[in-house]
């Protein structure tokens, strides 16, 4: 882009961090408000359980709260249009039976946590313990228990996709190649836990919830519906969010619980999430099955797939999102990048006693990633060629977009298989091929795997509409306005938590205007302060709050020119605006002194201009099938099948995500999400036993990659402008974190070839790893080092 | 995650910690530098009513190298001896162990005491205390009493103390000019609790061999064939035939341990055994 140095395109230095390196950021356990009292949850001890009684000693009346004294406030019901799709009731605290592990009992309040805590402790709850469903194949036998004992059976919703002639395919393909796959459930674990603080205002007679949330406008709308009252009486505050990543997009039983006991008690009451609550009940991530078969011809070009997608989403939907989402888009991304017009699928989602299933970075397409890019990469053994040649071979090519794929999908720009030329370039195959054939280095066994993808973002109004969601989040909204110094605030109606994005709104709004984005605040977060908006999640928000400030900036500019204009005594035609001034043949106005005039010496002012600068809009993309950013990884591994371990020698990310506002942004939530992706490979897990007791409850027992598990990322960038928005930007929030699964198991699968060895689920553990190794050196044939 | 209400106690003597855990009767625990201990009191999971802190006891901080032998108080830190501040009689080995314990916010309250109290079975010197042949100083309020390491940790978190003795001191034998050693941690990531772990030593001038395999379900295993084997490949080539008959010997150990282990465990324990006696025997 061609604005000043400091707008589009610059590496900008954030404007949010110099609160956040002091300790100046405010996060929801940084509120202190006088009187607060602190709110600990008694949870299900137990999978699944009828509730005989809560045995409440008298002296702790008032105290305590369970479902009875929350007896009219609604349930949490996530709706969708689906055919077939069943909702659940999820009460914020369980109202006759539980149904997983951590399940919110009762509400004890007292001075202190560790007080509240003590109270949760001494109550004794009669429960009737019921089998418990655990394993998403057996919920889906005809004698399994039910989750949801008004429901035929535990599918949440089935469906199926049939594109294209799979006959035809079967019969043309020179090979066939099945695989079964598994992304294990994990956790999300930002650095901030969830968290609620809620208070009645007597003044402005509002309840006022103060949520660690992702979108604090949905979650006033929400509330309000559920707790009975007018939106106009409810402020939602998000402060400092420290990280979402999807788990802060849903509304949480805890958040409608503790609003709800905000109306019925004279303090302020507050609950924190802590580390334990967090693995046990919040939202889960991932948990996927697929089976795939591939058909291809004597090349390794794909002429059609067959798949069949489970999810286990866990004992209730997620609102707004449904339990049903993960699947339906997992299913609908298969096809990723490829020129693929046979797919068929068959898509089940299954409810199980376990935490509900929720949005996580990269939602249901790190499953897909996994499924297509195992695949292709088997395809091409079976053919005996390299697996990036045959991805590229595969891939929608630059001159077929826009691109609709098998699913509907509108791919809008790029050149997918020039991403793998590069990350194959990059990665450097015919190096590692030559030391392959030097034999294992020091035991080690060396291996590089490729996986591609396509990261829908930015979708509009008919996108959502189509995924049957009673809301649809196809615009966001922005207040531009000028102070009277000649300054800037933004309002927006997204909510940043990581993202930059009080920087790089700020350099949008340089673009247009020509101010120094560090001369512009950003104000969001809050249902008092910016115009209603839908929140940051999905990728979103760059390119929808960016076209909104880009358009509220554009309004502005034009009044600023007329009054600019007036000022220099000049003719419109005859000035420009440049660099935070109005500049003329003969003169200059600075925006302080044309921002004067508007507000507060409306004296100087045209005639007939109205006073005040103060514009607010709305934006929606020009298309609603979404801008498609897309990348390859590469993975470099070594594996010891001693110890069965895996090291990550190197990664390399090539990516596209259109138009770049801050490359040093881009940057870090390429790696960022890498990290993510990282855990998802190779550490993170929740496990449940027979009994739907979790097994990872503590950081004992639940790994999270750390700095000594990072590799240097090597990232090179390409930039496809998007035809459809504001800039040609792309959203690419997710996409480092998609990928990183599919690339590691293909590295890992590459070094374990000599030893006949394959590993095709999520993380893979030194003990899944073992197994491998195990099995393929008790096949005929099979040979170990 | 916040503990349930329980007393504090600070002794500045022994003696006084150890007649306040017996007046504990049971619910009173003794706790060094608290890494393994205030994560189980948030939790809840140990019922406690007293805690009796041991870090005002000054003796417990001190090391004494004598003839032969260091004696380490047990309140002196990972942290004291990865950074050298302590003696080390193992020629580096207690150095390097104990910088690859957890992460460094972990070593510069854990204890070397706290850890053989506690005898989690992945602990590090659990298995190196037992490789070493260290001895443990007990105290009581009946007096005093030693018992080698090898004799001290029973089972996972069970040992030899009392419920109203102290963990006191621990008397590490000085190894010779000739003592080789190895280790092995096997961890899934740089901090974390081992998946495996073993430990080796040779000290040919006292005639001395011993490798012990930690992170097991339950005590420590101390392998005597494996020793045997590393006694024998001492002074020679390392070769794939003699790494061979190492593997045999550590399987044939753990296979007469008495353990319950499925197939990953035993693979890796007898791997972890493989590493660390070629460390000790090629360096």
């Amino acid at each position: 882009m061609s604005g000043p140095p400091r707008a589009i395109g610059a590496s900008v230095r954030r404007n949010e961090d110099g609160r956040f390196l002091r300790g100046g950021g405010q996060y929801l356990g940084d509120i202190a408000l006088p009187g607060t009292k602190d709110v600990a949850f008694l949870r299900s001890p137990l999978a699944h359980a009828a509730i005989r009684g809560v045995d409440i000693p008298d002296e702790l009346r008032g105290r305590v709260h369970t479902a009875d004294s929350l007896a009219e406030v609604k349930p949490i019901v996530a709706v969708s249009s689906a055919p077939g799709y069943r909702r659940s009731e999820h009460f914020p605290l369980a109202r006759d039976k539980v149904r997983f592990v951590g399940e919110p009992v009762a509400m004890c309040v007292a001075d202190t946590r560790a007080e509240a805590e003590d109270l949760a402790q001494s109550l004794l709850v009669d429960f009737d313990e019921l089998p418990a469903v655990v394993d998403m194949d057996r919920a889906l036998e005809p004698d399994a228990a039910r989750v949801h004992e008004d429901w035929p059976d535990n599918r949440v919703l089935e469906s199926t996709i049939q594109a294209g002639d799979l006959a035809a395919a079967k019969a043309a393909a020179a090979v066939v190649v099945r695989r079964a796959y598994r992304l294990n459930r994990h956790a999300s674990v930002p650095m901030e836990g969830r968290g609620v603080l809620a208070y009645f205002d007597s003044r402005q007679d509002e309840l006022v919830v103060y949520s660690s949330t992702q979108f604090p406008h949905l979650i006033r709308t929400i509330l309000a519906e559920y707790l009975g009252m007018p939106e106009r009486r409810l402020r939602v505050v998000a402060p400092d969010v420290g990280g979402g990543f999807g788990v802060k997009s849903n509304l949480h039983p805890e958040e409608l619980a503790v609003a709800a006991l905000a109306l019925r008690v004279d303090h302020p009451v507050r609950w924190v999430e802590d580390r334990r609550e967090h693995l046990l009940a919040s939202q889960h991530a991932r948990e996927h099955a697929y089976r795939v078969t591939a058909y291809a011809d004597a090349r390794g070009r794909l002429l059609g797939i067959e798949a069949d997608v489970r999810v286990d989403a866990g004992a209730y939907s997620v609102w707004p999102w449904t339990a049903a989402m993960e699947a339906g888009m997992s299913a609908g991304i298969i096809p990723g990048p490829y020129d693929l017009g046979v797919y068929h699928a068959r898509v089940v989602t299954v409810a199980t006693n376990k935490s509900p299933l929720g949005p996580y970075r990269g939602v249901g397409r790190t499953g897909a990633c996994l499924a297509i890019e195992r695949t292709i990469d088997e395809v091409a053994r079976a053919v005996g060629r390299e697996a990036w040649e045959v991805r590229m071979e595969n891939m929608v090519r630059k001159d077929q977009m826009p691109y609709r794929s098998a699913t509907g999908k509108v791919y809008d720009s790029g050149d997918y298989p020039e991403s793998v030329r590069m990350a194959a370039r990059l990665m450097d195959v015919a190096a590692v091929r030559a030391r392959q054939a030097q034999g294992p280095e020091s035991g080690r066994h060396i291996g590089v795997g490729f996986a591609s993808y396509t990261e829908q973002t930015a979708h509009g109004t008919v996108e959502w509409a189509a995924r049957g969601l009673p809301l649809v989040f196809g615009y966001e909204s922005a207040t531009a306005r000028m102070t009277p110094d000649g300054d800037l605030v933004l309002e927006v109606g997204v909510q940043n938590h990581g993202q930059g994005l009080e920087t790089t709104l700020a350099q949008v709004a340089s673009e247009e205007l020509g101010i120094d984005p560090g001369r512009v605040a950003v104000r969001h977060g809050d249902t008092a302060l910016s115009p209603y908006g839908m929140g940051t999640f999905a990728s979103r928000s760059m390119v929808m709050a960016g076209g909104a400030v880009s358009r509220a900036c554009r309004l502005l500019r034009e009044k600023l020119l007329r009054i600019g204009a007036h000022l220099l005594q000049e003719s419109l035609d005859d000035v420009v605006l440049e660099n935070a001034g109005v500049r003329g043949r003969g003169g200059r106005a600075e925006f302080a002194e044309i921002a004067l005039a508007a507000c507060v010496r409306t004296e100087r002012l045209p005639p007939g201009e109205d006073p005040g600068l103060d514009v607010t809009t709305v934006y929606e993309p020009g298309a609603s099938t979404g801008a498609y950013s897309y990348g390859t990884h590469a993975a470099l591994v070594a594996v010891d099948p001693g110890h069965c371990g895996v090291e990550i020698l190197d990664y390399v990310v090539v990516h596209d995500c259109g138009t770049v506002v801050n490359p040093m942004i881009v940057d870090g939530q390429l790696i960022g999400g890498v990290a993510q992706g990282i855990g998802t490979a190779l550490y993170e897990e929740i496990p449940y036993d027979e009994y739907g007791q979790p097994l990872a409850s503590t950081f004992m027992d639940y790994l999270l990659p750390g700095a000594t598990e990072m590799p240097e990322v090597r990232l090179a960038h390409m930039n496809t402008p998007s035809p459809h928005t504001a800039y040609g930007i792309k959203g690419m929030g997710e996409g480092g974190a998609i990928a990183p699964p599919g690339a590691i198991l293909n590295a890992i699968n590459d070094a374990l070839a000599p030893l006949q060895a394959e590993v095709n689920e999520t993380p893979a553990t030194p003990r899944r790893l073992h197994a491998a190794l195990r099995a393929a050196a008790r096949r005929p044939g099979g040979e170990r080092a | 995650m916040k503990p349930a209400p329980f007393e504090l106690a600070r002794p500045a003597t022994l003696a006084e910690a150890a007649r306040r855990l017996r007046e504990g009767d049971g619910m009173a625990r003794a706790m060094a530098g608290g890494q393994s201990l205030v994560p189980m009191l948030n939790l809840r999971l140990a019922p406690v009513d007293c805690i009796v802190d041991l870090g005002r006891i000054a003796e417990l901080r001190e090391v004494r190298a004598e003839a032969g032998s260091v004696t380490f108080g047990a309140c002196v830190t990972h942290a004291a001896i990865e950074d050298g501040l302590a003696h080390d009689p193992t020629g580096g080995l207690m150095r390097r162990i104990a910088g690859g314990i957890a992460y460094r916010a972990v070593r510069n309250r854990g204890t070397l005491g706290g850890s053989l109290a506690l005898s989690d079975p992945s602990a590090e010197w659990v298995s190196l205390m037992m490789a070493l042949d260290a001895t443990i100083g007990i105290a009581g309020v009946d007096g005093e009493r030693e018992v080698p390491a090898r004799e001290f940790t029973l089972g996972a978190y069970t040992t030899a103390l009392a419920e109203d003795e102290i963990l006191a001191t621990v008397r590490v034998p000085v190894l010779g000019p000739d003592a080789r050693h190895g280790s092995f941690k096997m961890c899934r990531k740089t901090g974390e609790f081992a998946q495996s772990l073993a430990m080796a030593v040779s000290d040919p001038g006292l005639h001395y061999a011993r490798v012990v395999v930690g992170a097991t379900e339950g005590a420590p295993v101390v392998m005597e064939r494996a020793a045997e084997a590393m006694r024998r490949a001492g002074g020679q080539a390392w070769s794939a035939a003699a790494e061979e008959r190492v593997r045999e010997a550590a399987a044939a150990d753990l296979a007469g341990a008495g353990l319950d282990q499925d197939a990953f465990a035993a693979d890796m324990h007898a791997a972890s055994a493989v590493a660390a006696i070629r460390e000790a025997v090629r360096r």
